[in-house]
């Protein structure tokens, strides 16, 4: 490479014999810095503009990552974090099978089942609702922007509104039942309708947010296929299914694993939709979710320790939901 | 790859430039930080420097209502109060819990509520506060022994200055007594159920078999719960040590809560949420446990509509429910003017203003003797019931109960373990074991 051979060449220090013409007599050592600081300029600077990414993810990614693990080791207080005890993994057995296990497992498997009370309907919806946008409609972009608009709410607004709607004594939801004679539900109290309240809440908020991504995708499908397939004489909903849904798989892929990671992280929405019992879940704990557990565990309980328990398990979780991901891309894309 | 040497130049100097760039901004930082470190250390040097001293509470501490901010600034010119409120307790207490882990971020005073003055009072946070017994016009003997005692360390430091304490009464509904057949005025209420809290839930059988349509005796059996356990001695802690299962307070607390429940005279409400709050408004129940601070509560969330028609009476058994402290955190910037402000804002004339103004009843026994307390009348709760007399009577009639670090979450976990009859329709005892499991996991 050309580079190369100038940098050396240019150095008065291993100026070389054999190439006296790379170095003129007079002008040498100002082209010496100039050449010197342009090989600091090719191969440094690339790392001068990726280095605020990586130092802030090392002070506020990295760090506390490790952090937290080493935490997850001890037994310690919010109060003195300075002072903590080895206690190795009594807090993972703890969590798995001592006495916090009852409310792990619980946890986790409400992550799961709200996890897939609200991502399935959502991602189907969005898809349903991407697809009727791809046609010509009026006031089209009015209907793009107004997909978004939920997203752009706070967790807080709306978990409080979906709390009145949801409230035993006069919420909306009771009095729409009433109108078909029903009884009203005890919706926070019950652990499905709980669940069932809370991923409405979850899919009010990013239906909107996977339809646009669904609809970016399905513009880059070609028309011709569409027409290829009108001329078959597939009507909409069998275009829908063979053509719009295989050619959008890898984007589908995509939505899951992002809903799925969210879901894992659920918080606020259950956090807030229980008032003075949210901080667990509910009385019950019947719709406790991971992250919810884990701030009880640590900020209401200030047991640290256990804490960054959940949270390294939860990060096993996410990577465990990473590698089944790549798996089944691959798969996709082999299948292809 | 060939480059002439134009472009070349160019290049080192977007990288010279480049250089410079990052040095400077990091210079910039660094002296930016050092500044600010700086200035912080020297501001207490002159006493009549303006300085701004900010106080951090929760829910209702009446100081701003009552204008006593202003009051200070006019006696100091040079010191401006700013209050830092947050509605809800928990929320407040995990925030300063977090600043206090982390030693910065708290405010020049910090309100604490009794069910954490233990906790503020242990080895592991005693030393992040001032010594409030050696400010300058504190004087023990001024509080109540017992509020006093509470904010005391074992080595004698005094974290706090008690603000209010909640002697207990019951705030009923004489218009829905009267309807289902139960006398109205405070003293045949108070004679009705005197002595016993069992009398209470009887009061409450007798109310629902004939009461109005759609209401109940009472909001919710947690408040039951915790005010049987408030009016015993022996609550969550003895001898400093964790015992719940074996208390008799928490036993009989549990029994009658049970009871209230089944006999259906209770809402079963969660307290403080909003539905509870809308409850008042709507006039579905007609009596709610009333420590003094619950006053507030009851004139704002009942509303116009329903002045007049809240009454007050003494409880079967006195005793404590709620209560406050202020703190001053001694990695504040300026301690001493802090102190001073907590010594003042606790003195007795003002914690007589608070009073009259929110209904939050004294932990300073001199306020008691002055003129508007005792005899006071709150024009919103039974106009012409001896509110003040009633509230002072409890607060002197209190005994001391040993109290500890968990005690707040134990009461928010057995309120927990009530609603879980009340509302997730649970057997009484899976609710308690259920409570019991709760607890466990949270003691290391």
């Amino acid at each position: 490479m050309a580079t190369s051979i100038s940098a050396r060449g240019s150095d008065p220090g291993s100026a070389t014999p054999d190439r006296p013409d790379r170095t003129p007599p007079g002008s040498s050592p100002r082209q010496a810095w100039r050449s010197r600081l342009y090989r600091w300029d090719t191969k440094g600077s690339p790392y001068v503009f990726v280095a605020p990414f990586f130092l802030v993810f090392a002070v506020f990614g990295l760090f506390p990552l490790l952090y937290t693990g080493w935490l997850s080791f001890h037994q310690v207080s919010l109060y003195n974090v300075d002072q903590s005890t080895w206690v190795g993994l009594k807090n993972y057995t703890d969590l798995f099978t001592g006495p916090a296990s009852h409310f792990f497992w619980n946890a986790l498997w409400n992550t799961i089942t709200l996890g897939i009370l609200s991502t399935v309907p959502q991602l189907m919806i969005a898809i349903g609702l991407a697809h009727l946008l791809n046609y010509q409609l009026r006031a089209r972009s009015f209907f793009r922007t107004a997909l978004l608009a939920p997203y752009a709410t706070s967790v807080a607004a709306a978990t409080l509104v979906f709390a009145l709607i949801f409230s035993p004594e006069s919420g909306m939801a009771n009095w729409f039942l009433g109108l078909f004679g029903m009884d009203p539900v005890a919706w926070e109290a019950g652990s499905w309708t709980s669940q069932f309240a809370i991923s409405v809440i979850v899919t009010w908020r990013w239906t909107g947010y996977n339809a646009l991504i669904y609809l970016a995708a399905m513009q880059a499908v070609p028309g011709d296929l569409y027409e290829a397939a009108a001329l078959d004489g597939a009507n909409r909903w069998k275009q829908f299914l063979n053509v719009t849904v295989p050619a959008l798989r890898p984007t589908i892929l995509f939505t899951a694993v992002v809903s799925t990671i969210g879901a894992t992280q659920l918080f606020g929405e259950p956090f807030l939709f229980g008032g003075q019992s949210g901080h667990q879940g509910g009385t019950a704990n019947q719709y406790e979710t991971l992250g919810v557990f884990m701030y009880d565990q640590g900020f209401r309980n200030s047991m640290l320790g256990r804490a960054s328990a959940i949270a390294w398990t939860m990060f096993a979780l996410l990577l465990l939901i990473g590698l089944v991901n790549a798996l089944i891309a691959r798969r996709l894309r082999k299948s292809q | 790859m060939r480059t002439s040497r134009a472009a070349r130049t160019t290049r080192s100097r977007r990288a010279a430039l480049l250089v410079t760039t990052v040095l400077s901004a990091t210079a910039l930082l660094a002296t930016g930080c050092s500044s600010s470190g700086s200035s912080s250390s020297s501001a207490t040097a002159d006493s009549n420097e303006k300085i701004t001293l900010t106080v951090g509470d929760f829910g209702t501490f009446g100081y701003k209502e009552a204008g006593l901010f202003d009051a200070y600034t006019a006696l100091h010119p040079n010191i401006t109060v700013k209050e830092n409120t947050t509605t809800q307790e928990a929320d407040y207490w995990t925030a300063v819990q977090t600043h206090l882990a982390a030693g910065s971020g708290l405010d020049d005073v910090q309100a604490l509520e009794v069910g954490r003055i233990s906790l503020a009072t242990s080895d592991a946070l005693s030393g992040s506060f001032a010594d409030l017994s050696k400010a300058p016009g504190v004087k023990k003997e001024d509080y109540l022994d017992w509020k006093w005692q509470q904010a005391t360390s074992a080595g004698g430091k005094t974290v706090a200055l008690g603000t209010d304490v909640g002697p207990m009464a019951v705030c009923y509904r004489q218009d829905l007594f009267a309807a289902a057949g139960l006398p109205s005025d405070p003293a045949a209420v108070s004679a009705l159920w005197a002595g016993d809290w069992s009398k209470y839930v009887e009061a409450g059988k007798t109310f629902q078999a004939k009461a109005p349509k759609g209401t109940f005796f009472m909001d919710s059996a947690t408040g039951l719960f915790n005010a049987v356990v408030s009016s015993d001695t022996q609550q969550y802690y003895k001898d400093g040590k964790l015992n719940y299962k074996d208390s008799a307070s928490v036993k009989s607390a549990w029994d009658l809560a049970m009871a209230a429940d089944a006999s259906g005279s209770s809402q079963g409400l969660k307290e403080f949420d909003p539905t509870w709050q809308t409850a008042f408004s709507q006039s579905t129940f007609a009596t709610t446990i009333c420590p003094s601070w619950q006053q507030a509560n009851i004139e704002k969330y009942a509303g116009p509509s329903n002045a007049g028609k809240w009454n007050v009476a003494q409880a079967p058994a006195a005793g404590n429910w709620g209560g406050s402290f202020l703190s001053v955190p001694s990695s504040g910037k300026h301690v001493a003017a802090a102190q001073d402000l907590v010594a003042w804002l606790t003195a007795p004339e003002q914690q007589a203003k608070v009073f009259q103004k929110v209904g939050n009843i004294p932990s300073n026994q001199k306020a008691y003797a002055l003129a508007g307390v005792t005899d006071f009348k709150n024009p919103y709760i039974g106009p012409n019931a001896p509110t003040g007399q009633i509230f002072s009577t409890a607060a002197k009639a209190i005994k001391p109960a040993e109290t500890g670090p968990k005690a707040g979450d134990l009461q928010s976990a057995f309120s927990n373990g009530i609603l879980l009859v009340e509302q997730n329709g649970k057997a009484a005892g899976d609710a308690w074991a259920a409570t019991v499991k709760q607890i466990d996991s949270t003691i290391q």
